[in-house]
């Protein structure tokens, strides 16, 4: 990955002024690659890395697991992209092995995912089976532990 | 307490007595009793050792790994420092067997190598400004260090015209550091061949100290040790602390023709006996599969090397551009204050601390060190905070 993107995925709240600085580039220079990464969908947002569990909120998280059948043409494709589109589903992944689609889902409670997988996946044209297992505590999401045990207890000087 | 009409003073050897000490250990006790100091004074690095380099640790206990190593250290990690100095310096070549030896850090592998060839007497030239325990130990092997100066304007570059007059027939060793501690300056192939050129001719040891060597920016890694015909005349010191973020592993090496390895090792085994067990079963880990953890770490100082050298730039204070290590070397001479007023200033009136230059040698005055092994975002306030000083006390 090229140092620009992984400087802005390390921190995406460095200003071009910033990125220029610790590049050596000049900050017109960035300000234009980082448009050209945005508009060729490179960069395609900007968002805080939230540890959920010390948040009150009404919302419980799920992985499934989905066994899909391929379609002729499309293959795993147009039925991903119908799945996709659901507002519940945060992220979704083409698997190798056991299952086909690893989702990410969201919702208000047990009860609303529950019925997310039973109405509207288990029953769509093409699904072939679900499992769902709910998330408990989130330990490390995005590269980033959500307990940092790593404190600075360095010397304040040494040589 | 007195002993009869001795007080204990009169116990401790001259040599020891007389021994200043280190001038980062006072700035230190002074800056440790303030709580909310940004600190730029701190050499080492930010980044705690990779987990699987720790965890490496944890399972060479978890099986039992905890009895003394050979005195040269485990065979594994001797077999691993050689592949990795040989793929590092084009080649160079040392035998497991018998041409390393594992330290407690590179400062017990100086201080066994310094003892090893010092007859009382001896001179041992080295270059200022340079890290603050070589002429302390130097004097405690029994020879009187012969710092040469390099100066700013020479990009803090050896020149052989300050080695010429510092050598006697005395001399007995070139002691080089680079990339160096505190400047950041590196080598050049020139000045790489001049040194292996000055030492040849004089018929003395080198040694090279390149604990930093994997910090290198800009330019590619150079290093005296792999001009041909060096290396039988050379001893090459590195360790795990700076490039693998091991600074509490304690380890460090030696790298030289058997005849030297086996002296250094006397010394070694009868105040040593080896090195950590735990630690060296970590550094095999380190060599083996630390490469990615060491080049992310890279790109990191790398980039901060490109702020505070554009920070220092911006408030038009001189600064020779480190190519290596962590620290930058500013000259703070427009301000009119000395080394350590400035530093003390700094401290005292925006809460920043940095070690003065005189720390590193008399010809430091006049400069201060600044290691951006700091958060980004800290380093950015330090900065700031500079700026503000100096332009508070710029004549």
């Amino acid at each position: 990955m090229e140092r620009l993107l992984q400087l802005l995925h390390e921190d995406a709240r460095r200003t071009p002024a910033q990125l220029a600085a610790l590049l050596g580039d000049s900050e017109a220079d960035v300000r234009s690659r980082i448009a050209k990464y945005e508009a060729d969908g490179v960069i395609r947002g900007y968002q805080a890395l939230v540890n959920t569990d010390l948040v009150e909120e009404d919302a419980v998280r799920a992985v499934i697991e989905l066994r899909i059948a391929p379609t002729r043409e499309e293959g795993f494709d147009k039925i991903s992209n119908r799945i996709g589109r659901f507002s519940q589903v945060e992220s979704m992944f083409l698997m190798s092995g056991g299952y086909d689609l690893l989702l990410f889902v969201k919702g208000r409670n047990l009860q609303e995912v529950a019925k997310f997988v039973s109405s509207r996946l288990a029953t769509m044209d093409g699904v072939l089976s679900t499992a769902t297992h709910f998330m408990l505590k989130t330990y490390k999401d995005q590269g980033v532990l959500m307990e940092n045990f790593d404190d600075d207890d360095r010397l304040k000087v040494s040589p | 307490m007195t002993t009869g009409s001795k007080s204990l003073r009169d116990f401790i050897s001259p040599t020891v007595r007389d021994l200043p000490r280190s001038g980062i250990r006072d700035f230190f006790d002074i800056v440790a009793t303030r709580d909310d100091v940004i600190s730029l004074g701190i050499g080492e690095p930010d980044f705690t050792t990779p987990w699987h380099i720790r965890e490496k640790a944890i399972y060479s206990l978890e099986r039992g790994a905890t009895h003394y190593t050979s005195n040269l250290g485990l065979a594994a990690l001797r077999r691993a420092i050689c592949a990795y100095v040989a793929s590092s310096y084009k080649g160079l070549a040392y035998d497991w067997r018998n041409e390393v030896l594992v330290t407690v850090g590179v400062s017990e592998a100086l201080d066994a190598v310094l003892r090893a060839i010092i007859v009382p007497g001896d001179e041992i030239v080295y270059h200022e400004p340079c890290f603050v325990a070589y002429p302390s130990e130097i004097k405690l092997a029994g020879g009187v260090p012969v710092p040469v100066p390099t100066r700013a304007e020479d990009g803090f570059r050896l020149t052989r015209e300050a080695l010429e007059a510092a050598v006697t027939p005395r001399t007995k060793a070139l002691l080089v550091n680079f990339p160096c501690n505190p400047t950041g300056a590196v080598l050049d192939v020139a000045t790489a061949r001049m040194i292996a050129d000055f030492v040849t001719e004089h018929d003395i040891l080198l040694i090279s100290d390149e604990v930093y060597s994997e910090l290198t920016y800009d330019v590619e890694r150079v290093s005296p040790m792999t001009i041909p015909g060096i290396r039988d005349r050379a001893v090459f010191l590195s360790g795990f602390s700076k490039a693998w973020a091991m600074t509490g592993f304690r380890l460090g090496f030696v790298c030289a023709p058997r005849e030297l390895v086996e002296a250094a090792m006397k010394i070694h085994q009868y105040a040593i006996m080896c090195a950590p067990t735990v630690c060296q079963h970590a550094a095999v880990e380190a060599l083996e599969n630390g490469a990615a953890d060491t080049q992310a770490m890279l790109d990191s100082y790398h980039a901060r090397r490109n702020f505070i050298s554009d920070a220092f730039a911006r408030m038009d204070i001189p600064c020779v551009r480190p190519q290596g290590a962590f620290y930058a070397f500013p000259s703070i001479v427009s301000t009119g204050l000395s080394s350590y007023d400035f530093a003390m200033g700094l401290l005292d009136e925006e809460a920043v601390a940095c070690v003065p230059g005189n720390a590193f040698g008399a010809c430091g005055e006049g400069f201060v060190r600044c290691s951006y092994a700091t958060g980004m975002g800290q380093l950015e306030e330090a900065m700031a905070r500079f700026a503000r000083f100096v332009g508070r006390h710029r004549k």
